[in-house]
């Protein structure tokens, strides 16, 4: 495998973490019923603190601590509004999304184009020399390695272990997480608070690992829509999130790649295009049923590994709201 | 375990449901619990089971008493033994079987599959109930949700058994393995069950004791055996007469289903004729999602069909849309009346402005034909409140009064779900008024006397396979019972 | 009633001053004077004739794409891809503005009518990936509007590029015969334009209140399922929403290109779809309402255009105060019903301690 290639693949992943990270967080407080709509305007307010805490503080460290508390701290609104005060999901999470990147945009507007240094790459001894794959995947700044981490813990939390059962229950059926137990609420608010976090770590790893710096406007606007849009491509599930983050960053990867090739004539417009296309295409996709017409001609034993992967209906209390009275 | 209910009282808004409520269960017996829709059984049940607090009393489990106004969720009831299986389980439509029995048995890290393995597996041996641990719930039937809640009650270690409806949409095979394994936990375990239903040949043949409720009082309490007449008497302090169903010469063909083939979500059906003759009211029996309500709907326009031909008065509708079928003459009425019928929000003028022709809406007319519907349908309402402040048998009673004038059919689904005794009777009357004047009628319903008591014909289901009962003489409900179970076979010997 | 009605005119207030304290700490986090930012905004928006000028010509489009959010809102519909509807009317009205020369009336007509086809065939797009495909319109109209942006790029930086290599910024400017008129220079406004506002005020008004239309989008808009069997064409009710919206979007979008811009520019739409979501949410979908508070937010909209000049301030100020407006205004109608749901409570108690003898009906079981 050439080096080039390598170093796109490489890039890649690189690239797709901000995009896993706040999808799989958002992953989080769907499952538990609860759309957090606000990701675009959380990631730049998220990022934009990071990186000024970062930079005035010199800790990376706390740069993530502090857009982590800013993405739960807005998490915890629109929870709050949903529960406590029995206003819309999306339109508190709209608003939100264009106030925070104003906010965002006005108050770094000093910080804008200030010089950073990246968090610098680790190499993970041993797998790291494993040829194609640790070049590609175990020589990334920890937040790389974070994420990977993630995956797994989100897809061992939701489908192996009883604390999932009644995350899945509550953005389910309510009623019947209500009747086993589950304070139905008290977990809406802790899952959509946890994606908060995640979400604003996310904001963070733009601005101090993967595009580091800050620019007016900024440079990650509009990852949160597609964010939102792996989501549902991702069907709720850790895995298919996490795929569709890297198969729309390869995709990225590619079309500048190919930008910068003398050979390869494409009109740049429709590479810039590509992303949204695949965007509203993956979306039709999965709403066709051909993921469901799939799922029903396997094998059962196929089926039966395979369910949790491929379904992709929403949670059926997805954006409800459940009172216990 | 005896359990005594002391003065249990409880209000909503103006509505007293339990009015100083006193009772006694005790164990090892099977109690009926009656009452008519708004007697306040329900309620009784759910502050019994946790679901929802009483506004005074005390609920005394083993002789130890506890305020029933305090909040005391459904788990804390099922740790202190008593649980309560809902007419619609209570569980989880994506979870499989065995993530569902596990769900809300403690709170742990791990899941701990191999030990609830086991323990399904013995718990289901016991009744000799088949369910597949791996098999997502939302391919089971009612009937075996209803088995995996009460297998994952008991092995909660509950000791009184509240059922909630538990034979509507079962089959007969299935209400005989509930009704056995009911018998085996109070007569040999000593458990205290309680059974929530107005099918009093289900009380008459299971239950130790009933108690009546009307009203929001204890009316009556008795030992079995009693006759079902006896049992409506103490129901309603009188007895109802059947309601009449007068001889209707069957006029002009209207409706005509030709080798349908129909596919859904579950099941698909294939080669269904069906046609529908003006006065004919034809019943539509079979399990939840057996294929009825394919049929149906496709009758009525509201589902294409995947192949075959669809006739309204001898015009083809075929592929046409549910609006074409409207203009054509035909009118469905969905089961969930909130739902898929009447919009929550609009007022009960603006639901009948959209009825009207036009491109403009002529908003005076509009709300003297309201207040005309209202009074000539006796819907308690005015024509400016919203349809969801409604009560559910006014709804239906507005849904039937918006419903145009001369159909060639109407499919209606579950007619009365959910309405009380005379709202359930008064809703007959205008569907059998409508097919005295030469709609066709199509209905489906869980329950099986008000298929056997108001149709024509029936056509039975079962997981898209079908059978057609011309003549219903003859025709018990526990055959019908039989059938929506599968067993064809024995119905094309008689 | 009457501790109803103190409730309410709190709950009006409260959000506006704490909008106005969140913000006034925004501007002093970053080193200025609020009081001194306020009076910027202030003055930039209403000096003079021509401040007040720039006020209207901001609440033109505005209003436009409000009256059209009206209608999708009434629908059920979140149309988020407003913003690309406004790009596709002015891509379309710069297509006619370009290639088109007839008489003034008439090329002025042709471009508002390929401004008008545009955005309702942008918005008919979502409709259909909506009903047709299932593609929510929340996530179709962001896609679009991406699409829309870079359709509007591309013209710029390629066919429509000015001869000598010009700039990736903008096309030429138009020929005047192509450019709406302003009425004078001490109030250059063109009333053409704001006569198609005002038509679309009225027209909207009327169509929700007093067509068939109009009530099946509102029926639509509460039960889609429900609507459909009470034989309401919802596929059409939702396209054909989706369709009036997007051309008034595409209208407002006209008035960027042929008026303010005299020229197609990337963003021609200038986030004025998005604050129409705004002003739509905070009016709660009423339409009486919609075009005072479009006014205000304008208003603030124009004003601040004179932050930069002024303080060195980012414009994104005017953001951050409507945004906080909305939200707040959000929170406090949640906290009003918390309040007076309280209050009715404690009166059902009172009431229900004096009256004891209250039948029970069927409602509750």
């Amino acid at each position: 495998m050439n080096n080039e290639l390598l170093n796109i693949l490489n890039s890649t992943v690189a690239n797709a973490t901000p995009l896993v990270i706040a999808a799989i967080g958002e992953t989080l407080n769907e499952r538990a019923g609860v759309v957090n709509l606000s990701l675009d305007g959380s990631l730049a307010l998220a990022a934009m603190t990071g990186f000024v805490v970062g930079v005035t503080t010199g800790s990376a460290g706390l740069g993530f601590l502090a857009a982590a508390i800013v993405g739960a701290l807005v998490a915890l609104l629109i929870v709050v509004a949903d529960i406590q005060l029995k206003q819309d999901q999306i339109a508190v999470g709209f608003v939100l999304t264009l106030l925070l990147a104003d906010i965002a945009q006005f108050l770094g507007q000093e910080y804008a184009g200030m010089p950073s240094n990246p968090l610098s790459p680790v190499r993970i001894p041993g797998v790291a020399d494993i040829p194609i794959i640790g070049p590609i995947f175990f020589n990334h700044s920890v937040i790389v390695y974070f994420s990977y981490v993630l995956i797994i813990v989100t897809w061992l939390m939701m489908f192996h272990s009883r604390p999932g059962l009644a995350q899945r229950a509550v953005g389910e059926r309510p009623a019947t997480a209500f009747a086993r137990g589950t304070r139905v609420n008290r977990q809406r608010l802790f899952y959509t608070v946890l994606g908060g976090l995640l979400i604003g770590i996310a904001g963070a790893s733009y601005s101090l690992a993967i595009k580091p710096g800050w620019s007016n406007p900024p440079a990650m606007r509009g990852d949160g829509w597609i964010a939102l849009a792996i989501v549902i491509f991702g069907g709720w599930h850790p895995f298919r999130v996490a795929l569709g983050a890297y198969l729309f960053a390869l995709l990225r990867a590619l079309s500048s790649a190919i930008q910068r090739s003398p050979d390869i004539q494409i009109p740049l417009v429709l590479l810039n295009m590509l992303p949204w296309l695949l965007m509203i295409g993956t979306l039709i996709l999965v709403s066709s049923g051909v993921i469901d017409r799939l799922l029903r001609v396997m094998p059962r034993p196929a089926q039966r590994w395979s369910r949790n992967f491929l379904r992709s209906d929403p949670p059926a209390a997805l954006g409800t709201r459940f009172d216990p009275d | 375990m005896e359990i005594t209910l002391r003065h249990i009282d409880k209000r909503f808004g103006k509505v007293h449901a339990n009015a100083d409520i006193s009772v006694t269960f005790s164990e090892g017996k099977i109690y009926g619990v009656l009452g008519e829709n708004g007697a306040g059984k329900s309620t009784l049940m759910k502050i019994l089971a946790g679901f929802q607090p009483a506004d005074q009393g005390e609920i005394v489990v083993d002789g130890k008493p506890r305020e029933a106004r305090l909040h005391f969720g459904p788990t804390e009831s099922i740790r202190s033994g008593i649980g309560m299986l809902q007419q619609d389980p209570l569980d989880i439509a994506s979870f499989t079987v065995i993530e569902d029995f596990v769900y809300g048995s403690g709170a742990r890290l791990t899941m701990g599959l191999r030990e609830a393995r086991k323990a399904l597996k013995i718990q289901c041996q016991r009744f000799g109930f088949d369910l597949d641990q791996e098999s997502p719930v939302s391919h089971l039937t009612i009937g075996q949700r209803q088995q995996l809640e009460i297998v994952r009650l008991l092995a909660l270690g509950v000791r009184v058994l509240i059922l909630d409806e538990p034979t509507t949409g079962i089959s007969a095979e299935q209400k005989e393995t509930l009704f056995s394994t009911l018998g085996l936990l109070a007569h040999q375990e000593g458990m205290t069950i309680l059974l929530v239903s107005h099918k009093l040949e289900d009380v008459v043949a299971l239950c130790d004791r009933v108690v009546v409720l009307r009203a929001g009082q204890v009316v009556g309490e008795r030992e079995m055996p009693a006759t079902t007449s006896e049992l409506v008497k103490m129901m309603f302090a009188e007895e109802l007469p059947p309601q009449s169903r007068q001889a209707v010469t069957l006029g002009k063909k209207r409706v005509a289903l030709e080798d349908v083939a129909l596919r859904g979500r579950r099941v698909s059906l294939e080669g269904l004729h069906l046609s529908l003759s003006s006065g004919e009211v034809v019943g539509l029996a079979g399990l939840d999602g057996s294929g009825q309500d394919l049929v149906l709907r496709a009758a009525a326009g509201v589902i294409r069909t995947a192949r075959g031909r669809v006739t309204v008065d001898g015009r083809d509708m075929t592929g046409k849309s549910y609006r074409q079928f409207r203009q054509a003459g035909v009118a469905f009425a969905a089961a969930g009346r909130l739902e898929e019928g009447l919009i929550a929000g609009l007022t009960l003028t603006e639901h009948v402005a959209l009825g009207m022709p036009g491109a403009l809406v002529k908003w005076r007319a509009a709300e003297a034909d309201t207040s005309e519907r209202l009074q000539r349908f006796n819907v308690r309402g005015r024509p400016e409140s919203q349809v969801q402040q409604l009560s559910g048998g006014n709804q239906q009673r507005f849904l039937m009064a918006i419903m145009p004038a001369n159909l060639a059919l109407l499919a209606v689904e579950q007619p009365t779900r959910g309405l009380d005794v005379d709202s359930a009777r008064w809703v007959w009357t205008q569907i059998l008024a409508r097919r005295a004047s030469g709609t066709a009628v199509l209905f489906s319903s869980p329950d099986l006397d008000e298929i056997i008591q108001y149709s024509d014909r029936v056509i039975v289901f079962f997981a898209g396979r079908f059978i057609e009962l011309a003549d219903l003489s003859g025709v018990s409900i526990d055959d019908l019972g039989h059938l929506i179970g599968g067993q064809f076979e024995q119905a094309n010997h008689a | 009633m009457r501790s109803h009605r103190l409730i309410s005119a709190t709950f009006i207030v409260l959000p506006v001053v704490v909008a106005v304290l969140f913000t006034s700490l925004l501007v002093m986090l970053v080193g200025n004077e609020p009081g001194e930012v306020f009076q910027t905004v202030w003055m930039g928006a209403f000096r003079n004739s021509n401040a007040l000028a720039a006020v209207v010509n901001f609440w033109r489009p505005l209003v436009m794409v409000s009256m059209g959010l009206v209608i999708t809102f009434t629908a059920g519909l979140w149309n988020i891809g407003v913003e690309g509807q406004m790009m596709m009317g002015a891509v379309f009205a710069s297509w006619a503005a370009r290639s088109l020369a007839l008489p003034h009336p008439i090329q002025i007509s042709a471009e508002i009518a390929a401004a008008a086809l545009g955005g309702a065939l942008w918005a008919g797009l979502a409709g259909v990936l909506k009903t047709r495909l299932g593609v929510n319109e929340i996530f179709g109209g962001v896609g679009l509007n991406a699409l829309a942006n870079l359709l509007a790029i591309y013209l710029i930086s390629g066919p429509w590029q000015p001869p000598e290599g010009g700039s990736a910024h903008s096309t030429t400017p138009f020929p005047a015969n192509s450019l709406l008129q302003p009425a004078s220079t001490e109030f250059p406004v063109s009333m053409v334009a704001l006569g198609l506002a005002f038509a679309s005020i009225i027209g909207v008004t009327l169509a929700l209140r007093g067509t068939r239309w109009g009530l099946q989008l509102k029926a639509t808009g509460k039960s889609s399922a429900s609507a459909r069997l009470m034989g309401v064409p919802t596929t059409r009710s939702v396209i054909s929403a989706m369709m009036v919206c997007g051309m008034l979007a595409g209208l407002a979008g006209s008035y960027r290109v042929l008026f303010t811009y005299e020229s197609l520019r990337p963003l021609v739409s200038g986030g004025i779809g998005f604050l129409g979501l705004l002003v739509v949410l905070l009016a709660g979908i009423r339409a009486l309402w919609t075009p005072f508070i479009a006014f205000a937010f304008a208003a603030i909209m124009a004003g601040s255009t004179r932050l930069r000049v002024s303080l060195q301030l980012d414009a994104s100020l005017a953001g951050v105060l409507q945004g906080a407006l909305v939200l707040l205004v959000l929170l406090s109608n949640g906290l009003r019903g918390r309040v007076v749901e309280w209050s009715d409570r404690r009166a059902a108690k009172q009431a229900a301690s004096v009256s004891e003898t209250a039948s029970p009906g069927a409602r509750h079981e």
